[in-house]
C-alpha cells in the first residue's frame, strides 16, 4: 500500500510539530533560547525537506492514482478517516512547502530579533498545516489543515509585522475565515449526501446538478479569497506589506496556492457541470484581475505592495488555466503556481534584503543599488526577468501553456492573459529600473553591504530552481502530466454523461 | 419503587449535610477542608453516576438513562472545577467562607435532580434547588455593590422565569391531566387531539428554561450578573447550570413533547438565531472580559440550541458534544480570568491582558488556545462542537440556521481575536501576578483537552450518541 514502508507523509507533516515541541522546552537566557530556537527550527525543516525528497525520488509519475497512502480510523461510523496521500497534482506542492520553509527560517535569522522562540514555533506549525493540507485526502482533515493555517499566519503578521500589522492581520483572518465557513457548509452537504468525506470516494459520487451550483459558489467563496481573485484580493496587499519577509514568502509561495489547489482538487472533479457553466465567470474575473491589478501595480510606491499586486495578476493567469479544462491549460496553471511560488518568494526575499539594511520598502528611497550591491542587483534582475516570463526562466513555461490552453477555449481570454504578461514586463522593469539603476541620490545607500554568505545560501537554491524550471521543464511537468490527463478525461466524461442524461 | 436508583443524588445530599455540619462546628476557618470535602463528594457522586443503572424510580418522578448519565457527569465535572477555581480567589478576596462550596454542592444536587427529572414537578423542584444557592453565591461578595446587585437582579428575574415555567406547567397539566413525562408523551402522541393551550404551555416552559440558559430574548440578566458576581461564581454560572438547563430543555422538548416537534421547533429556531446574532454583535464593543464572556455564552447557547431546533438524534448528539466541549473551554477561559491579578487586586478589563504573551507566555498560550477554540478554528475542540451542530442543521435542511450560524461565527471570531491581539500584539501594560497552581492546573487540563480533542473524538461522540439514543428511544 505504501511505497516506502513507513508513514512518510505523516512524518513529513507532523515532524515540524516535534521540532516546535523541542523549541518550547528550551530553557535558559533569552539569547540562548533564541539561538537554540533558530538552529532547532532550521534542522527540523531541513530534515523534513530531506524526507520530502524521498517523495521526489519514489513518486511514480506514470499513474494518476494516489500514492504513499495512509489510512487510520478516526470516526469510522461517520465515514471520516485520517487519509493521506499525494498524486501528481499535490506532490510538488508538498515539496514547494518543505523547500521554502528552511529558506524562510534562514531569511528570518537576523531579521527577527524579538520573541524568536515563538516565531520559530509559529513557522513550524505553519509548515505542518501547509503540508498536511496538500496531503489530506479526507475533506474534514483537509478543512482542518486549511483553516488551521490561519492561526500561525495571524500571529506571524500580527506580532512581527509592520506598523499596520493589527489591521492587516485581522483583515487576513476574517476575510479568509468568512470564505472558508461557507465552504464548510458545502462540505457538510457533500458529507451528508455521500455518507463519507473520503475524497477519492467522493470522486465516485455524482453531485446533483441543482446542488452543484450552490456548492460551486460556496467553494468559490473560499478559494477565491485564498487565491485571491479580483475583487476579493484586497486583503493580500495589506497582509504582504505588513508581514515580515518570511511571512510574505510563505504567503505568496504556498498559501496563495491553496485556493488554486482547492479549485483543482475539488471544484473541477466534484462539480464538473457547474465548473463548466461558470467558467466564463471565472475567465472574466481572472482577466479583470490580470489587467486591473497589473495597472495598479504600475502605480505602487511600495515594493512589497507592487509584488503583491503582481501576485494577484499571476494567480489570475493560474485561474484562467484551471478553467480551460484542457491539458495545456491545467498543466500551465500548475506550472505557473510552482514557478510563482519560487519566483515571487524570491522577489519578496530580494525586498527583504534591502529592507533589512535600510528599513524602507519605498521605491523612491532607493536608486543606483546596482552600483553598490552588484551581486544583489544580479540576483534581483534574474528574478525580475523570471517574473516577467522571460523564456528560459521558470514562469515562461507555465504562462505560455496557459495561453495556449486558453486560446483553444477563447482567443480573447488568451489575449487577456498575454496582456497581463506585457503589463507584467512593464511594472517589473519599471520597478527594477527605479531601484537598481539611476544615480545614487541618497548618500546613506553608499554604505550598503552586498549579499552576505547567509543570503547567498538562501538565494542559491532558488536561482537553481528558477533556471532548472525554465530550461528543463519536463522534469517537473512529468510529475503531473498523467494526473492532469486523468483529470481532463474525467471532466469530459462527466460532462458527456450529463449531456447524455439531458438528452 | 427502587429508590436506590437515585443513589448518586442521595449520597450527594447526605454528604452535603454532613459537610455542612462538619464545617460549622470548628471555631477556625474551614474553607479549604470543606472545599476539598465537597470536591471529594462530587467525585464520589461522579463515580456513582458512572455505575448507575437505568430505569425510573420514586413513583416515576426520577429517570436514569444514558442521557442523564452523560449530562450529570458533565455538570459534576464542571461544578468540581468551579470549586477549584474559587479556592485561591476567595482567599484573596476575603470570601473564604465554608458555605461557598457547600452552596455549590447543593446547586449541583439541584442540577442532577433537573437532569433526571421525569415529571414537571420534579423538574421544578430541581430548578429551584439549583437557583436558590445560585442567587446566594451571586451576591456572595456582600460588601460589593455590584455583587449584591447581581444577586438581586438574578433573583428577581429568576423568580419571574420560575413563574413563567410554573404557569406553563399548569397549562400543560390542565390540558393533559398529568405532569409525568411518560404519560404526557402518550397524551400528545395523537397530534389532532392536542389543544393550542398545550402549545402555549410549552412556550411558557421554554421561556422559563431559556432564561436559565440565557438565550435571547431572555438573556438580559446575563451581562450584569456575570460582571457583578465574583469571577469564580461567574465561571460556575457559565458552565454547570447551563449544561443542566440545556439538558432539561432537551429532555422536556424531545421527551413528552417530542411529537409536537413541529410546534416548538420554530420557537427554538428563533431563539437560536437570536442568540447567535445577539451574542456575536453585542460582544464587539465590550471592554470588560466577564461581560464579553457573558455575550459569548449567549452566542454559544445559540449554537447549541441549533442542534435542538433540528429535533433529530444527530442534532441532539451535536448539542451534547457542543455542550461538553463548551464547558471545558469555558472553564479554561475562566481559569485565566480568575487568575488575573495585578499587585494582588483582581482586574477584569480586556486591556489588562495587554502583552501577556511576553509577561506570562504559558497563561497567554492557553488563553489564545481557548479563544481560537471558541471562535471555532480547527484543529481545536470548539471547531468540532460547531461541526456537529452544523452537520445536523445541514442534514435536516435548516439552511437559514446553518448559514447564519457560520456567518455569526465569523463575526464573533473578531472579538475572540481581539483578545489574542491584546495579549500578543500590544505592548505589556505591567505584568500580572503569577497564577496559583490550582488555576494553572485547570488551565493546563482544559487546554490540553481543547488541543488534543481532535485526536480521539470517537469516545465522546460514542457517549453522546448513546445519550441521544436513550432520549429519543
Amino acid at each position: 500500500m505504501n511505497a516506502v514502508g513507513f508513514p512518510l507523509l505523516s512524518l513529513i507533516t507532523f515532524l515540524p510539530l516535534v521540532g516546535a515541541g523541542i523549541i518550547m522546552s528550551v530553557r535558559g537566557e533569552d539569547a540562548v533560547i533564541a539561538r537554540n530556537a533558530r538552529w532547532i527550527a532550521l534542522w527540523t525543516s531541513l530534515i523534513v525537506l530531506l524526507l520530502s525528497l524521498i517523495l521526489w525520488v519514489r513518486f511514480d509519475p506514470g499513474t494518476a492514482a494516489f500514492q504513499f497512502e495512509e489510512r487510520l480510523a478516526w470516526l469510522p461510523e461517520f465515514g471520516v478517516g485520517y487519509h493521506m496521500g499525494v498524486d501528481g497534482i499535490s506532490v510538488l506542492f508538498v515539496l514547494l512547502s518543505t523547500a521554502l520553509t528552511p529558506l524562510c527560517i534562514l531569511a528570518s535569522w537576523e531579521a527577527i530579533g524579538t520573541r524568536v522562540r515563538e516565531y520559530m514555533i509559529a513557522f513550524l506549525i505553519l509548515e505542518t498545516m501547509m503540508v498536511g493540507m496538500f496531503c489530506a485526502l479526507d475533506f474534514i482533515i483537509f478543512y482542518v489543515f486549511f483553516e488551521a493555517v490561519l492561526i500561525p499566519m495571524f500571529l506571524i503578521i500580527g506580532v512581527w509585522g509592520g506598523p499596520r500589522r493589527v489591521y492587516a492581520a485581522f483583515k487576513f483572518f476574517l476575510y479568509t475565515l468568512l470564505g472558508s465557513v461557507l465552504m464548510l457548509l458545502a462540505i457538510l452537504y457533500l458529507w451528508y449526501n455521500a455518507g463519507t468525506t473520503d475524497i477519492p470516494e467522493l470522486f465516485e459520487q455524482v453531485v446533483p446538478r441543482a446542488a452543484q451550483t450552490w456548492i460551486f459558489f460556496a467553494f468559490l467563496a473560499s478559494f477565491a479569497v485564498k487565491v485571491p481573485m479580483w475583487p476579493v484580493h484586497t486583503w493580500l496587499p495589506d497582509a504582504h506589506v505588513e508581514a515580515p519577509t518570511a511571512g510574505s514568502v510563505i504567503l505568496a509561495g504556498v498559501l496563495l496556492k491553496m485556493g488554486a489547489y482547492g479549485f483543482l482538487r475539488f471544484s473541477l472533479p466534484l462539480l464538473p457541470e457547474a465548473s463548466a457553466e461558470f467558467a466564463p465567470l471565472i475567465f472574466v474575473l481572472s482577466v479583470v484581475a490580470v489587467v486591473y491589478t497589473s495597472l495598479v501595480a504600475l502605480a505602487q510606491e511600495d515594493m512589497k505592495k507592487l509584488i503583491a499586486y503582481s501576485s494577484v495578476a499571476h494567480m489570475g493567469i493560474v485561474t484562467i488555466g484551471i478553467f480551460t479544462f484542457n491539458q495545456q491549460g491545467l498543466s500551465g496553471a500548475l506550472y505557473t503556481m510552482l514557478a510563482h511560488g519560487v519566483v515571487s518568494g524570491a522577489l519578496f526575499l530580494c525586498v527583504g534584503v534591502l529592507y533589512d539594511r535600510v528599513h524602507s520598502r519605498e521605491i523612491l528611497r532607493y536608486g543606483g543599488v546596482a552600483q553598490i550591491m552588484p551581486s544583489y542587483a544580479m540576483v534581483f534582475m534574474l528574478f525580475t526577468m523570471a517574473s516577467i516570463g522571460l523564456p528560459g526562466l521558470a514562469n515562461f513555461v507555465g504562462e505560455f501553456l496557459v495561453i495556449v490552453g486558453a486560446w483553444a477555449v477563447n482567443p480573447w481570454v488568451a489575449f487577456g492573459a498575454a496582456l497581463g504578461m506585457v503589463l507584467g514586463a512593464a511594472y517589473m522593469l519599471y520597478l527594477y529600473r527605479r531601484v537598481s539603476f539611476g544615480r545614487i541620490t541618497r548618500e546613506d545607500l553608499r554604505a550598503l553591504l552586498d549579499l552576505s554568505p547567509r543570503e547567498y545560501a538562501i538565494f542559491a537554491p532558488l536561482i537553481l530552481l528558477t533556471l532548472w524550471m525554465g530550461v528543463y521543464p519536463q522534469s517537473f511537468l512529468s510529475f503531473f502530466e498523467v494526473s492532469v490527463a486523468a483529470l481532463v478525461q474525467r471532466h469530459e466524461a462527466a460532462l458527456g454523461a450529463a449531456r447524455l442524461a439531458g438528452m | 419503587m427502587i429508590w436506590t436508583l437515585a443513589l448518586p443524588e442521595l449520597v450527594l445530599a447526605v454528604s452535603g449535610l454532613v459537610i455542612l455540619a462538619a464545617g460549622v462546628i470548628p471555631k477556625r476557618d474551614t474553607f479549604f477542608p470543606v472545599s476539598m470535602a465537597c470536591v471529594g463528594a462530587l467525585l464520589l457522586t461522579a463515580v456513582l453516576v458512572l455505575g448507575q443503572g437505568e430505569g425510573t424510580a420514586l413513583s416515576g418522578h426520577y429517570v436514569s438513562d444514558a442521557f442523564s448519565g452523560f449530562m450529570k457527569f458533565l455538570a459534576i465535572a464542571a461544578a468540581a472545577v468551579g470549586i477549584l477555581l474559587a479556592l485561591d480567589y476567595n482567599e484573596k478576596e476575603g470570601l473564604a467562607r465554608f458555605e461557598f462550596p457547600i452552596l455549590m454542592l447543593f446547586a449541583t444536587l439541584g442540577m442532577m435532580v433537573m437532569i433526571s427529572a421525569n415529571d414537571l414537578l420534579s423538574l421544578y423542584l430541581g430548578l429551584e434547588l439549583l437557583s436558590l444557592p445560585l442567587y446566594v453565591i451571586a451576591a456572595f461578595n456582600r460588601d460589593s455593590g455590584r455583587s449584591a446587585e447581581a444577586g438581586l437582579k438574578y433573583f428577581v428575574l429568576g423568580a419571574l422565569a420560575s413563574g413563567l415555567l410554573l404557569y406553563g406547567t399548569s397549562l400543560v397539566y390542565g390540558f393533559a391531566g398529568t405532569t409525568n413525562f411518560d404519560r404526557l408523551g402518550e397524551a400528545f402522541s395523537v397530534l389532532e387531539s392536542v389543544s393550542p393551550g398545550v402549545v402555549v404551555g410549552i412556550v411558557f416552559i421554554i421561556a422559563g428554561l431559556a432564561f436559565k440558559v440565557s438565550a435571547v430574548p431572555f438573556h438580559m440578566w446575563t451581562p450584569d450578573v456575570y460582571e457583578g458576581a465574583p469571577t469564580p461564581v461567574t465561571a460556575f454560572f457559565a458552565s454547570a447550570p447551563k449544561v443542566a438547563a440545556i439538558a432539561l430543555l432537551a429532555r422536556v422538548l424531545l421527551g413528552p413533547f417530542g411529537d409536537l416537534v413541529a410546534q416548538w421547533s420554530q420557537v427554538i429556531t428563533l431563539v437560536s438565531l437570536g442568540s447567535m446574532i445577539f451574542g456575536a454583535f453585542a460582544a464587539i464593543g465590550q471592554r470588560n472580559l466577564k461581560r464579553l464572556m457573558a455575550y459569548s455564552s449567549i452566542g454559544h447557547v445559540g449554537y447549541a440550541l441549533m442542534g435542538l431546533a433540528v429535533g433529530t438524534d444527530i442534532g441532539l448528539r451535536g448539542l451534547l458534544v457542543y455542550m461538553a466541549i463548551y464547558v471545558f473551554m469555558n472553564l479554561g477561559t475562566f481559569a485565566v480570568l480568575v487568575s488575573m491579578r495585578r499587585q494582588g487586586r483582581a482586574v477584569e478589563g480586556i486591556g489588562d491582558l495587554a502583552g501577556l504573551g511576553r509577561t506570562d507566555p504559558v497563561t497567554a498560550m492557553w488563553m489564545a488556545v481557548f479563544m481560537f477554540s471558541m471562535a471555532g478554528i480547527p484543529p481545536l475542540a470548539g471547531f468540532f462542537g460547531k461541526l456537529y451542530v452544523f452537520l445536523a442543521a445541514v442534514q435536516a435542511g435548516f439552511w437559514t440556521l446553518a448559514v447564519v450560524g457560520v456567518l455569526t461565527s465569523v463575526v464573533s471570531a473578531y472579538y475572540y481575536l481581539r483578545i489574542v491581539k491584546v495579549m500578543y500584539f500590544d505592548a505589556p501594560a505591567g505584568s500580572l501576578d503569577r497564577a496559583p497552581s490550582s488555576l494553572t492546573l485547570v488551565m493546563a487540563g482544559t487546554g490540553l483537552f481543547t488541543v488534543f480533542f481532535a485526536l480521539w473524538p470517537a469516545p465522546m461522540l460514542a457517549a453522546a450518541q448513546a445519550a441521544a439514543a436513550a432520549l429519543l428511544g
